[in-house]
């Protein structure tokens, strides 16, 4: 810009600000700043002189007007569409009574709010629970209000397509578990100890956990994305008018399905984890599969293969309900998908990893 | 002065031909119609005027600068000298309308928060919506409300040019007639030329000075709203006459 935009040629008793040049929001700032180094008084009389101006945008036009109230400031202006911007602006701001409220939060009402909504979220999960229980309880009145074919398409698609990836890892944590235990144990010739080792651990903590990790990963934000994404558009409130109940068609046929398919995976998942460990104990600690299998019956007790199946239809109704809560929890934006779907996942760990430590210590106690 | 200059495009969409040999032009400061039947391609000519859609052949010329071969950096500087407001608002879910508004701003210019947020507050009273609607989210508004927030955000750089798809769709009859009434002030307040991909025939009376009509590929038609039933067209005969 070879022009200047803004001279200020101080007089004695005032000033005139000479702008010339385009006056848009590009160069807004620097005529701010420009006003401020010359430390303006109200005092005087200050000319707003836009005579040499080419083009005035309606930012600048409200820059404009700002500075005529502050300074009472008198504008020199001769071009018809300049007045026309300059009156528009002004009478709209008559009419805002400008917005200066932005106000700071500070840490308490930060605090405040950040606790108050997840009470409030608390207290909306504990009101689905209720409605699920109520569903549960209108749903069993009549066999008739089964959905047999829901949940069928429900078993298949979050429960028997997770065989494999449920059966893979499970394998993997055994090796691992097993390779790992086999080298402190052949330190002290403890060998035949792994088999009471992998049972206990793995049919009472590993399999269950695993099981729950992965299809809380796999099935449960599928719920949420699922139904997150049928609450968008608008499908859910379609269902509701035909007068589909939708805890009857959407939550309990999933929580179901995974109620009654989660102890099935969690045996797969035993089985597989010990089949991991008898392929180590025969190749690194030369203990042979049969010698692993009658071993195994005769120090692991059937209640620790029971303590972990009992678990399987808990894990699962808290993974199913959170995963369904979440994707209920969607709203009509976009990003809100994404979230829940994360907070689907860390939820429903959390949740299955606190269930299980209560689990422990009820064992425990009750000396099983 | 013409701000618009179409000549000889051609859009094709795999085999189908949607618009072959078409031109028109718009001149500064008047509120221009694309009209036509529907999958006449009118709003698929708005979209390659604002550089969402690639034509085949023909060239577009905007605020004098051809766009079919453009650099990206002219490109950047016209998409800053207009303003599009979509059919829904298209208004980003995650922001409020005032953070809707201001995003342009705060990222094109250097403007200090206070005066971003006098800005976005005089536009917002510009469409006719409240300062207190600055702080909802789209999902709370209704949907007039959307499109008045999506044409604030559309003004938010002070545009030399508005496109505006179908505005008045989904609109009860007095939204749609206070919207019309908010085109023409603007216009006459910003000194705006406007397109509008419009259906709606008292939007095309009350607002328009000039259309042309889409129809079999090229445009049938291109005028002031007096001459145009005099046009032998099977559309143009049973859009204007039947409804007058």
């Amino acid at each position: 810009m070879n022009e200047k935009l803004l001279e200020i040629n101080l007089q004695t008793n005032g000033a005139s600000l000479d702008f010339s040049g385009e006056l848009t929001l590009y160069n807004l700032t620097q005529a701010q700043s420009l006003i401020e180094t010359n430390q303006l008084s109200n005092s005087q009389t200050i000319i707003i002189n836009l005579t040499k101006a080419q083009y005035l945008d309606t930012a600048f036009a409200l820059f404009l007007t700002d500075i005529q109230e502050e300074y009472n400031a008198e504008i020199k202006c001769s071009n018809k569409n300049f007045l026309h911007t300059l009156d528009l602006t002004r009478e709209h701001k008559k009419r805002l009574d400008v917005t200066d409220d932005i106000h700071k939060k500070s840490i308490f009402e930060y605090l405040g709010k950040t606790f108050y909504e997840s009470y409030r979220s608390f207290i909306s999960f504990m009101e689905f629970i209720g409605k699920i229980f109520i569903s549960f309880l209108l749903y069993f009145k009549s066999i008739k209000n089964i959905r047999i074919k829901e949940i069928g398409f429900e078993i298949n698609e979050s429960a028997v397509r997770a065989f494999g990836i449920v059966a893979l890892t499970s394998f993997l944590i055994g090796l691992v578990t097993a390779y790992q235990a086999a080298y402190q144990l052949q330190r002290y010739g403890g060998n035949i100890f792994i088999v009471d080792m992998m049972g206990i651990s793995i049919f009472r903590e590993l399999a269950p956990l695993i099981t729950a990790i992965v299809i809380a990963g796999r099935s449960g934000s599928a719920y949420t994305a699922q139904i997150g994404a049928m609450k968008i558009t608008q499908e859910i409130d379609a269902m509701r008018t035909m007068g589909f109940d939708p805890y009857t068609f959407l939550v309990l046929p999933r929580i179901i399905a995974l109620i009654i398919m989660l102890p099935i995976l969690i045996f797969v998942s035993d089985m597989m984890a010990m089949l991991g460990g008898i392929i180590v104990a025969d190749l690194s600690l030369d203990l042979t599969p049969s010698l692993f299998l009658d071993r195994l019956s005769e120090v692991v007790a059937i209640k620790h293969f029971y303590v972990g199946l009992i678990k399987g239809p808990f894990f699962a109704f808290l993974i199913a309900s959170i995963g369904i809560y979440r994707g209920l929890m969607v709203k009509d934006d976009t990003q809100s998908i994404g979230f829940n779907t994360t907070k689907s996942v860390v939820e429903s760990l959390f949740a299955v990893i606190v269930c299980d430590a209560i689990f422990s210590i009820a064992f425990t106690n009750l000396g099983i | 002065m013409e701000l618009i200059k179409v000549k000889d495009v051609k859009t094709v969409f795999g085999e189908k031909v949607v618009h072959d040999g078409l031109n028109l032009h718009v001149d500064e400061g008047e509120i221009y119609g694309l009209l036509g039947p529907s999958g006449c391609g009118k709003t698929t000519l708005l979209r390659e005027m604002v550089m969402l859609q690639e034509f085949e052949a023909g060239s577009i010329e905007i605020l004098g600068k051809k766009i079919e071969n453009i650099s990206e950096e002219d490109a950047q500087e016209l998409r800053r000298k207009w303003g599009v407001l979509f059919q829904f608002g298209a208004l980003f879910s995650s922001l409020t309308l005032a953070e809707n508004i201001a995003l342009a701003l705060r990222e094109y210019s250097t403007l200090s928060e206070a005066m971003i947020q006098e800005i976005v507050a005089f536009k917002l009273d510009l469409v006719g919506l409240k300062p207190s609607d600055a702080f909802l989210y789209p999902s709370e508004i209704s949907g007039g409300m959307r499109k008045k927030a999506g044409i604030a955000r559309a003004l938010a750089m002070d545009p030399k040019l508005l496109f505006l798809d179908e505005p008045t769709s989904g609109l009860d009859p007095i939204s749609a007639r206070e919207f019309d009434e908010l085109i023409l002030q603007l216009r006459s307040m910003l000194g705006l030329t406007i397109v509008i991909v419009t259906h709606d025939l008292h939007s095309i009376y009350n607002t328009l000075d000039r259309m042309a009509i889409i129809d079999n590929k090229k445009v049938a038609y291109e005028g002031s709203l007096e001459e145009v039933t005099s046009v032998k067209n099977d559309f143009i005969q049973t859009f204007f006459r039947d409804k007058i």
